[in-house]
């Protein structure tokens, strides 16, 4: 006998419409899943078993039956499959009726014991059920909010036995209950710019880049502070609007990350890949292309510790998304976009000993070597920070002085910047567009350097609360530009 | 033609001739070469060659121990300019950001007085002190211790195409003569050789700018240096230099003095300012870092970026990785 019930995979962020349809009949015994399934997807036949026998059902023995994920030409991955074979198998064996079934979408993941264990991107897959017009989802239970953030009324199950029941019209199992948080906070804190003692300029820039979105390059000796500066940035954002936050959640649940009992990602999302990270875990990847670092980082900050470091292709590969704010996948089967609209932060010593730029340290390092590690980093790439700041070692006297401003009052400042900026934002003075021609003269920058400039100036106008931008606020935004020992032969 | 020929053969056989030596090889050769076809080569690839005997030739250069046979020219100057008043400015390959200052202001305020700025086309010192003279769109001569169709350092091949632009690349080696570090200290003599004063900007002990040092001082030429901080290696040797009785160059107009130049001296432009002179005089201690100096200043961290970013256009201040300092010489 046939039941199908309907279940989504993903190609990228989509969810597409995938058919499961389960024949069980007679001949000789044995199961199959047919329609390209991956390996995890292949195992689904002992987790399916499994789980149907726990739940004290019937498992239909000596008969042959055939798993069909249409269409057929799709690859599927992953274990999300699990719960509409185990569905359509149960239908087809009559023990729930096949026309209820085909009425609702399912995601879900088995154990052994019949449990519905939480899967990714149950929100991309709720999303696909409202498209193709159902109007429930049965899903893991965990996951149950992303899908009603998703505009979906989620089933919420913790154990196969209850999708039965449901089926069978014994009640509905109730709602999902977050963990009670056991005196974590809910949200995750971020360290305090209280912190940093010292440091006036950098933490300056910070708050510029905060309030424009600017990419910002901090370079300098070790131990001076970058880091723990660049770590702060979040700290001073404005939280994420509500559609930003239906973006980022959407990413972060194909990606598997959502923390249970917080299923809306409200505060810009912050991501600090190791240099060690290719090419296909920046910007994302795979043979089915997941989300990268670069996308995870949407709507917020991308941190790239010791710049230098990283492979030279994960870096290049930075620079169309930093352009477009959406990065493209391109494979065999087709193309995947996802969004990629961060802001960058990254740090960097000055030299590979690292001495440079400390007075109490003399660089031993030779002009190829330093040349070397300039070529790294290529223009193009130097090009998109609007913000390169040198941080100092910080002397003695700073690091006893008292704590300096907090987070919190940096972040009502840089708020009230964004709403200046969010119209046109101030305009330039003709005096501010003298000096920036006159600068562009005598100082080496490029046309997209002096674009970055009159950028960064109209933020620092708006930080003052200034209508125009003015000369002052120039000169200020010359000072952040690329020096020239940075950049590549 | 001879000359030529020795060059060709100093090239051919990786030698270093200045005189035609007595042997069969170089008869043999001699024999063989076709100067004509040789110099329709050099001019087809925008080359000409000075011999030592022809009447352009520099005077300066005829004068020294070991003058060459002649010398190849690249660019796009006339060759007469070699024998304008000239300065040589030499100093570590490695320089301090100091070095590179000094270099670069020496290189301009000097090219501006109208002098001819000689020098080795290395990294660091020689490489600013061409970097400063262009700026003042001056002449600048750079001589090679490789072949004279090579670009040695490689990442110095544009600024060599910016020196012909006006001036000339010289070369005392026939294209193809790969860079020996034995060549090096026989350029040198030519850097000294042609200019009339030699200016040690930085130099460690056992520097290659101490040879040019020596051989000025061996044909009698005027040699200064820049004093460095006595707790640097780097400028450890051009200090000896100073103790050894080479002038101490403390302003430009040092070296003016000595081609007898005499320039008046510029007021000393007011700053735009009272932070803008607060900030100078402060800088004229020590150099600074931009937070250290607010603080001392008592400005917030906006108001000195854009203090210093101001005095930077000027040409006031200069910064490197994160600290600033004076730019120019302080005037008494």
């Amino acid at each position: 006998m046939l039941a199908r019930t309907v279940t989504h995979a993903l190609v990228g962020l989509d969810a597409r419409r995938v058919e499961v349809e389960a024949n069980v009949h007679s001949g000789l015994p044995g199961f199959t899943i047919v329609g390209l399934a991956d390996r995890a997807c292949q195992e689904a036949k002992e987790r399916v078993k499994s789980g149907i026998y726990s739940a004290q059902l019937e498992w239909p023995v000596a008969r042959r039956i055939v798993v069909n994920l249409a269409p057929a030409a799709l690859r599927k991955e992953g274990s999300g499959f699990d719960l509409p074979i185990a569905l359509a198998i149960l239908a087809a064996t009559r023990q729930i009726d096949p026309a209820v079934l085909t009425t609702h979408a399912a995601v879900g993941e088995l154990a052994l014991d019949g449990r519905v264990r939480p899967v990714g991107g149950v929100m991309a897959a709720a999303e696909g059920a409202r498209r193709a017009g159902f109007t429930r989802l049965l899903c893991p239970a965990e996951a149950a909010p992303e899908a009603e953030l998703a505009g979906v009324e989620p089933v919420a199950l913790r154990h196969l036995a209850e999708a039965v029941a449901y089926f069978r019209g014994e009640g509905e199992p109730p709602p999902y209950q977050p963990p009670a948080s056991n005196g974590r906070p809910a949200q995750p804190t971020h360290p305090d710019l209280a912190d940093v003692r010292g440091q006036e300029r950098a933490r300056r820039a910070l708050e510029i880049a905060a309030a424009g979105g600017h990419n910002l390059l901090l370079g300098g000796p070790p131990g001076t502070g970058k880091t723990m500066l660049a770590r702060r940035l979040p700290g001073i954002l404005p939280p994420l609007a509500a559609a930003e936050a239906l973006e980022v959640t959407r990413i972060h649940s194909v990606a598997g990350l959502l923390v249970p009992g917080r299923p809306l990602i409200t505060e810009p999302p912050f991501r600090a890949p190791h240099h060690s990270a290719s090419m296909a875990a920046i910007v994302g990847g795979g043979p089915g292309p997941r989300p990268g670092e670069a996308s995870l980082a949407h709507r917020g900050v991308l941190l790239l510790d010791e710049l230098p470091e990283f492979m030279r292709p994960a870096l290049e590969s930075l620079r169309q998304p930093l352009e477009d704010g959406v990065v493209s996948v391109a494979r065999a089967a087709g193309q995947a976009l996802f969004p990629a609209r961060f802001q960058l932060v990254a740090t960097m010593n000055l030299c590979p000993c690292g001495a440079r730029g400390d007075p109490g340290a003399e660089c031993s390092c030779s002009p190829q070597r330093l040349g070397a590690f300039r070529d790294k980093l290529s223009r193009a790439l130097l090009d998109r920070f609007d913000l390169v700041v040198t941080v100092p070692r910080p002397r003695g006297a700073e690091l006893a002085a008292a704590p300096s401003e907090g987070s919190e009052a940096v972040r009502m400042r840089v708020c009230a910047a964004r709403e200046r900026l969010r119209p046109a934002g101030p305009r330039r003075s003709t005096e501010a567009d003298e000096l920036l021609t006159r600068a562009v003269e005598r100082l080496p920058l490029s046309g997209r350097g002096r674009a970055r400039i009159a950028r960064v100036a109209r933020t620092i106008a708006a930080l003052a609360g200034a209508d125009t931008v003015l000369p002052e606020h120039v000169s200020e935004a010359l000072s952040y530009r690329t020096p020239s020992e940075l950049q590549p032969r | 033609m001879s000359e030529l020929a020795l060059a060709a053969f100093a090239a051919h056989t990786d030698s270093h001739l200045v005189a035609v030596p007595r042997d069969q090889r170089f008869a043999r050769f001699q024999r063989e070469f076709d100067s004509r076809a040789y110099l329709a080569d050099l001019e087809r690839r925008g080359l000409r060659w000075l011999a030592r005997s022809s009447p352009g030739f520099p005077r300066a250069l005829a004068a020294i121990f070991d003058t060459p046979p002649g010398l190849f020219l690249r660019g796009k100057g006339d060759a007469a300019l070699l024998d304008r008043p000239s300065v040589a400015i030499v100093g570590a390959r490695s320089c301090s950001s100091y070095g590179a200052d000094v270099a670069r202001l020496l290189g301009r305020e000097l090219a501006a007085a109208g002098l001819v700025v000689v020098s080795g086309m290395a990294r660091g010192v020689d490489g600013h002190a061409h970097r400063g003279a262009l700026e003042a769109r001056g002449i600048t001569v750079a001589v090679l211790g490789c072949g004279i169709d090579r670009d040695y350092p490689a990442a110095h091949s544009e600024l060599a195409a910016r020196v012909g632009e006006h001036g000339l690349v010289v070369s005392e080696y026939a294209p193809g003569v790969e860079p020996a570090p034995w060549r090096f200290p026989a350029r040198n003599r030519i850097i000294a050789g042609l200019a009339q004063v030699t200016v040690v900007v930085e130099a460690r002990e056992r520097s290659g700018a101490l040879i040019t040092a020596d051989l000025a001082l061996e044909e009698g030429r005027e040699v200064l240096a820049v004093p460095g901080e006595i707790t640097s290696s780097l400028s450890a040797g051009s200090n000896r230099l100073l103790r050894n009785g080479a002038t101490p160059l403390t302003e430009v107009v040092d070296v003016l003095e000595a081609f007898g130049i005499e320039q008046q001296q510029p007021a000393a432009p007011e700053p735009a300012s009272a932070t803008a002179a607060l900030i100078l005089a402060r800088l004229a201690e020590e150099p600074a870092d931009a937070d250290t100096l607010a603080r001392a200043l008592e400005l917030d961290a906006g108001e000195i970026s854009a203090a210093l970013t101001e005095l930077e256009l000027t040409g006031d201040v200069s910064e490197r990785d994160g600290f600033f300092r004076l730019a120019r010489p302080l005037r008494s």
